[in-house]
């Protein structure tokens, strides 16, 4: 990894309508991902927690350009996504693709895995014949599945071997980034393990840079190298993953850390609990000041007025966090 | 769990087997699987899909679908009573009566044609005997235990009207209405944010602790049943392979499996770049189970004896049981 910034997202911003009556006029706008920026190193894994609802999928959608309605700017290697033309951007998809969370339906139920894993070599015209056989075989392989399975239908694998076949999708193409959104949510533990452990094998290998989305701390702590954490829209703290962990230092952090049980009594015993009250607010009308305050354990005055900047501790440390009394 | 006096047993299954016909063949969802819960004690069933954890607790309540499924043995021992010899009138009456339970789906539990109000006074007038009024009352001092903010007013409100997690909450409301002696939460948990789970799980804790309720928390996640229980069975392939109280499971897993479950599991509090240890291969199919110890494909451990016959039931410790034949000295612990 080097610190050359593959991904800098600058002032995004996705709402959407909300339409009421026959005519479906827009009576408001859900604030899915409200000003957020930040920026993904070349060869690192950012993860992107938060609870459902936060805006983690809006974001990784945002970035790939999937969302018409998408303000703000997205440098891939410096070069400003949403100011291309349509064609400039079919040609610079190919280096940016998507995992998705539900290997069930995401895989074409009618193609064999064969021509799903294919199917993007074919759309960018990377190769044909003997070529595309050997190239598809070969992404089977990568993803440690055995070749002779190209002939089955996605009903004949089971779900981790189905999340096999969309990394190997994904990874048809060459890309230089891949948004896993989810992956490995809907899988038992012991898939979830393996799964994570390809995940990080072919990023190193193929030097790829991932944007990891998950709701688990835990799962999001043990592949990246740094994580955001998410809350109704926001990025509310973002540093190195270890740093996270160790010094977290917004509120809904730490609140959100204590929610997480870690696997040994003797260890989970010692721990502070922050029991969040209530539910998260609706991102029609999010609370005015920092969003997290009718949450908040901490919460004075200012809180309630005035939204907090997302800041640098120190020049340098590269820990963010938005918060008044940090 | 230790203490000398004898505590009161509230269920007592033994040799339990539920059996699906299907196309396949048979299988074994539930084979063979013992274990029995005290007064006021909460396990945790553990396992990863499809090992027979749900039916497992639908069975006690009587509820597998025939056809296909059919409870083809054992006895389930309910403060005393036999439910697998219990008529289906006196089963009614069991069910959301003494044992309640809150399902995987609270969409598909509520009804959504009758208001929250309607569904929890309901039952507490059909159970406890209450008038009216003094179901309300109760229904709503419920609704407010629970956590739903607002409850007087929300009361009348129909389940589609609350996000996810409050329909759990709800769902956990319904099961508590007539103080059952039993309540089974059946992955109360894992569509839920991290946040949610915590909230619900202390309501659950915070009820067996106040009224001596039993808990059994099936659940995926090793950290949850940490947190909330005072012994762990360990479920694969439809069988109870180790059974423990919770520091001990933790501390000295004993069988190959939950010692693979325990390193799968990424950790919160340690470092990354400690790359999770995994399992190999895929859990079995129910209906074509390997031959002899049905993990033995996927065990670091398998010797030629794993092949054949399937490990007896084996007292390592003080209520400490497992099922494998592999030296006890020779298992390579998680750190
Ligand atoms: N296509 C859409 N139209 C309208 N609203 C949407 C759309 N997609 C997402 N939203 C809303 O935007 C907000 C953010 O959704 P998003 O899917 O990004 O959340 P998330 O963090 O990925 O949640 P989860 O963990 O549940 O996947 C939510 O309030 C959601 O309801
Ligand atoms: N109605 C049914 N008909 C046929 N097979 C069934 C039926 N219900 C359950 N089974 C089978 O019984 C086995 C055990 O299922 P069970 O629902 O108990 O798993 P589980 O441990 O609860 O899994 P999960 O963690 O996914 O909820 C599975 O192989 C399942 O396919
Ligand atoms: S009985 Fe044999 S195969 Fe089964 S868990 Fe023990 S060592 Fe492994
Ligand atoms: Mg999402
Ligand atoms: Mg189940």
């Amino acid at each position: 990894m080097n610190d050359v910034r593959l991904i800098e997202v600058k002032n995004m911003y996705m709402y959407f309508p909300v339409t009421a009556g026959v005519l479906q006029r827009k009576v408001a706008d859900v604030k899915a991902v409200d000003n957020i920026s930040f920026y993904i190193k070349q060869g690192e894994t950012l993860g992107l927690v938060g609870e459902s609802g936060c805006g983690k999928t809006t974001t990784g959608r945002c970035i790939l350009q999937l969302w018409d309605g998408m303000k703000g700017d997205v440098y891939f290697e410096g070069v400003n996504l949403p100011k291309l033309k349509k064609e400039q951007m079919r040609r610079m998809r190919r280096n940016m693709q998507l995992i998705f969370q539900d290997p069930f339906a995401s895989l074409d139920p009618r193609m064999t895995a064969g021509e799903i894993v294919g199917e993007p070599i074919k759309v960018h015209n990377l190769a044909s014949g003997k070529e595309y056989r050997q190239q598809v075989e070969e992404l089977f392989r990568m993803v440690e599945l055995e070749p002779f399975m190209a002939d089955r239908y996605p009903h004949e694998f089971s779900g981790g071997q189905r999340q096999r076949i969309g990394i190997a999708r994904a990874l048809a193409v060459r890309p230089k980034f891949v948004v896993c959104d989810e992956p490995v949510s809907a899988l038992d533990v012991s898939i979830q393990a393996q799964i994570i452990t390809l995940l990080e094998k072919l990023r190193d290998e193929l030097g790829l840079t991932y944007l990891f989305i998950a709701h688990d701390l835990s799962v999001v702590r043990n592949i990246s190298d740094r994580v955001a954490v998410m809350y109704l829209g926001k990025i509310m703290e973002i540093t190195q993953s270890d740093e996270l962990y160790a010094n977290p230092l917004h509120p809904y952090t730490i609140a959100l850390m204590s929610a997480v049980p870690i696997p040994d009594p003797k260890v989970d015993r010692t721990r502070k609990r922050i029991i969040l009250r209530g539910d998260v607010p609706s991102p029609v009308n999010p609370p005015v000041g920092c969003r997290f305050n009718p949450r908040c354990h901490m919460a004075t005055d200012i809180c309630r007025q005035k939204e907090p900047e997302l800041r640098e501790l120190t020049p340098g440390s590269e820990h963010w966090v938005a918060c008044h009394l940090v | 769990m230790t203490t000398a006096a004898k505590k009161e047993i509230v269920l007592d299954v033994k040799n339990l087997k539920t059996y699906f016909y299907t196309q396949e063949g048979e299988l074994k969802a539930v084979d063979g699987l013992s274990y029995y819960i005290e007064k006021g004690e909460s396990i945790g069933v553990v396992g990863e899909s499809a090992c027979g954890k749900s039916v497992s607790a639908l069975s006690i309540l009587r509820l597998i679908p025939y056809p296909p499924g059919i409870i083809v043995g054992g006895e389930i021992l309910f403060q005393g009573q036999d439910l697998l010899k219990t008529t289906e009138e006196e089963m009614r009456h069991i069910r959301g009566n003494s044992i309640s339970m809150v399902f995987q789906e609270p969409t598909t539990s509520l009804n959504p044609v009758l208001t929250v109000s309607r569904q929890i006074s309901e039952s507490l007038e059909l159970h406890r005997d209450l008038d009216k009024i003094e179901a309300l009352q109760e229904t709503i001092r419920l609704l407010k235990l629970v956590g739903i903010p607002d409850a007087e007013r929300r009361a009348t409100d129909y389940p589609f009207q609350f996000s996810g997690g409050m329909q759990q909450r709800i769902m956990i409301a319904m099961g508590l209405a007539c103080s059952p002696a039993l309540l089974i939460a059946d992955e109360p948990t894992t569509s839920l944010d991290v946040t949610v789970q915590a909230q619900l799980l202390e309501i659950i804790d915070d009820m067996r602790r106040r009224l001596g309720t039993s808990v059994i928390i099936i659940t995926h996640n090793l950290g949850i049943v940490a947190r909330y229980v005072d012994r762990v069975n360990v479920m694969y392939a439809g069988r109870m392979v180790e059974t423990a109280p919770t520091e001990e499971l933790y501390s000295n897993p004993l069988h190959p499996y939950t010692i693979g479950l325990l390193a799968s599991v990424p950790r919160l509090d340690i470092a990354k770049k400690k790359s999770l240890r995994i399992i190999k291969g895929l859990p079995p199919n129910l209906a074509h189970l390997p031959s002899g110890c049905s993990f033995h494909p996927r065990c670091d451990y398998a010797m030629p004896i794993c092949r054949e016959k399937y490990p007896p039931m084996e007292k390592v410790g003080e209520n400490h049981y497992r099922t494998c034949f592999a030296d006890i000295n020779k298992l390579k612990k998680p750190q």
